[in-house]
């Protein structure tokens, strides 16, 4: 096509999963398995609604009616798809994850998990400082004095938003006291 | 006119220099959110909430809404010049618009996007103005058997309605209700399914999911994606907006039946989706070459972004007038409001004119103002793309973190979050709709509130829902709209019978 090269942006992605990783699991397999993780949700909900009182008094309903009859919809629901997917002919599944695929998403979702887990006892903006720059360097694998400076640019943007701007306070864990609050 | 008047004093309320500067903030933070990859409307408006938390209320709400013309504006930007869809809604404006920028002629879609867009909203604005007064006062009328029964449409016409499989729209909307009962009961005062967990105590709370299951789950989505783009960039100058504007006329008839299309489409919830599809296709059946769409026809950029924002904007109409979104984000907005300590409904247009007023003239301006931004400043934000995503991905989800402890200072809301960001993630995969969980969670309590006060007012007889005209049509129609499949089914079977 006609542009010139100067008019375009490129953005490369090194790390991009492979296109020819194995499946890790079909939409099928998951399909079953949140119906599944659901059905037992329901029931679980359904009992305690059961014994919270599903009954009809003479004012209307009592406080578990709704609840009961929604986990009994949610119920149906689910085995209706799970039975829906054991009729079906089956066919070649469509591919839910490929392994390179989970490799990157938990590559997001293990240091999100860790970041949660320090910010109780960092407090959120060291934890946040941590995090962009942990994922920027090990992660994106951007030069270590820019992914350092872009997370402490960040955290204190963030502070000075939220902390002083808008009267929003978050956990500052030991440094809790430094700020006397 | 008693609208008219109003308006004016809308704008009375808006012409501080506050919330001018609250405006451009949330339009410059609406189109960033828009351009970057994996965050758009109701991502954007859920993240960046907590910024309103502390606002009074007509700030908030107007800085709000224009996180969302902003962003709207923004996805235009990516699926022009990168042929990258911000949102599903995008997807029909890639079609023409990407070629365009092939062909070199990126300045003259983006223009014609942000222009379509503006008029759609415009028209859009325009029936706010003068029907949602009106719905509201009637709606004053409304007892809880009413409002039960707008209630029961709204889920109805979801299942009846939606594309997805039916049982996925079910299961989706039943958890979104079952979650809203959980904690304490407030009609009978009793605890509901917290198995003895004070954290469990509060509730689920619609925002911490809505962050989850749009925020975090949309970065765990993304990244799944190979990230690496290659596009145009794109100088909009005063001569090209000229040209395109004095082109604009011709095509009156596109703009106006896309208009009606997104307005339409808006208030029911049919959303913004099948209003861009809906306004694209029509454009091509009533075009005399219809084999020139799809390779860089002005037209095809026309008619979709017009319905797309359209029905973006009009889908605020219910939310104001009802306390009923039309759309996602308008679901986010309305959680907002109850954030901001107001009750949604049609008492909103008595008790806080200047809070509705604000908001519609903000519309207006935010709209004009919105435009002008684009037009300008379009190299600066295609340049955000170039940003790496291994920067972006965790500053988001930080701004999630922050958005779902800020709620209620709880850091069980965290972990809350992180569950619905899985949740999200397996959902969109496997097909289950997030949005009438998005609704359910919304919408749950205050249904099963108007259901039980209707049973109480009755004393427990259901004939109260078809007790009058009004009432018994809406729930006659709730009922249709629920069964609709099975009727055109059964009808199709019957008539090739007859024939």
């Amino acid at each position: 096509m006609t542009s010139k090269s100067e008019d375009e942006i490129v953005v490369e992605d090194p790390t991009a999963p492979a296109s020819d990783s194995p499946a890790v699991a079909t939409k099928r397999t998951v399909d079953v398995v949140v119906s599944l993780l659901l059905l037992a949700l329901a029931a679980l909900l359904g009992f305690d609604n059961w014994r919270t009182g599903m009954g009809w008094d003479s004012t209307g309903p009592q406080a578990g009616y709704f609840p009961f009859y929604l986990s009994v919809i949610l119920a149906v629901a689910c085995l209706w798809g799970i039975a829906k997917e054991f009729l079906a002919r089956r066919q070649a599944g469509e591919t839910f994850v490929t392994r390179a695929q989970l490799r990157r998403v938990l590559q997001v979702f293990v240091p999100t998990l860790f970041f949660c887990l320090a910010m109780q006892w960092l407090g959120l903006y060291v934890a946040s400082f941590l995090l962009v720059a942990g994922f920027m360097i090990f992660i994106g694998r951007i030069a270590a004095w820019k992914s350092l400076l872009t997370a402490l640019l960040f955290s204190l943007i963030m502070f000075a938003t939220f902390e002083i701007a808008f009267d929003v306070i978050m956990p500052k864990g030991a440094l809790e006291a430094l700020f006397g609050r | 006119m008693e609208a008219f008047g109003l308006l004016l004093y809308g704008f009375s309320v808006l012409l501080t220099w506050k919330i001018l500067a609250l405006m451009l903030v949330g339009l410059l933070l609406g189109i960033f959110v828009g351009v970057l990859p994996g965050l758009g409307g109701p991502n954007g408006v859920a993240i960046l909430l907590p910024l309103t938390f502390t606002m009074d209320p007509t700030s908030a709400i107007v800085m709000l809404s224009c996180i969302y013309w902003g962003a709207l504006f923004g996805g235009a930007i990516t699926s022009i010049l990168f042929n990258i869809p911000g949102e599903a809604w995008s997807v029909a404006t890639t079609f023409d618009g990407y070629p365009m920028a092939q062909q070199g002629k990126a300045a003259e879609a983006l223009t014609a996007a942000f222009t379509s867009s503006f008029i759609g909203s415009f028209v859009a604005v325009l029936l706010i103005t003068f029907l949602a007064p009106g719905i509201a006062s009637f709606a004053l009328k409304f007892g809880p058997p009413e409002f039960f029964a707008v209630y029961l449409l709204t889920f109805c016409s979801f299942v009846g309605l939606g594309r997805e499989e039916k049982h996925k729209t079910i299961i989706s909307m039943s958890l979104g209700l079952l979650l809203t009962g959980v904690g304490l009961d407030t009609v009978s005062g009793t605890l509901r399914m917290t198995f003895g967990s004070s954290d469990l105590l509060r509730g689920v709370n619609f925002l911490v999911a809505v962050i989850g299951l749009f925020g975090i789950s949309e970065i765990l989505l993304t990244m799944e994606e190979r990230l690496a783009l290659r596009g145009h960039s794109a100088k909009i100058s005063l001569r090209v907006v000229l040209k395109v504007w004095k082109e604009m006329p011709r095509y009156w008839v596109t703009l106006l039946r896309s208009s009606a299309i997104g307005c339409w489409l808006g208030i029911t919830p049919g959303g913004a989706i099948a209003a861009s599809f809906m306004g694209y296709n029509l454009a091509k059946r009533f075009a005399k070459d219809k084999d020139s769409f799809g390779k860089g026809r002005i037209e095809g950029v026309f008619a979709p972004e017009t319905a797309a924002h359209a029905s973006g904007t009009s889908a605020l109409l219910p939310m104001l007038a009802l306390g009923i979104p039309g759309s996602g984000t308008a679901a986010i907005l309305l959680g907002g409001l109850m954030v901001w300590g107001l009750n949604p409904g049609p008492l909103l247009f008595v008790e806080h004119k200047d809070f509705v007023w604000g908001l519609i003239a903000s519309m207006y301006l935010g709209n004009v103002v919105g435009l002008v931004i684009v037009l300008t400043t379009v190299p600066l934000f295609a340049a955000v793309l170039r940003v790496p995503f291994a920067a972006i991905a965790p500053m988001i989800i930080v701004s999630c973190a922050i958005g779902a402890f800020a709620i209620q200072n709880a850091m069980f809301d965290i972990w809350l979050m992180l569950l619905f960001g899985v949740v999200g993630y397996a959902f969109k995969k496997i097909g289950i709709p997030l949005a009438p969980l998005t609704l359910a969670l919304v919408l749950g309590n205050r249904a099963e509130d108007s259901f039980r006060l209707s049973m109480i007012g009755a004393n427990g007889d259901m004939r109260v829902f078809w007790s009058n005209g009004l009432v018994g049509s809406i729930t006659t129609l709730a009922l249709l709209l629920l069964f609709w499949p099975v009727i055109s089914k059964a009808w199709n079977m019957i008539r090739p019978a007859a024939r």
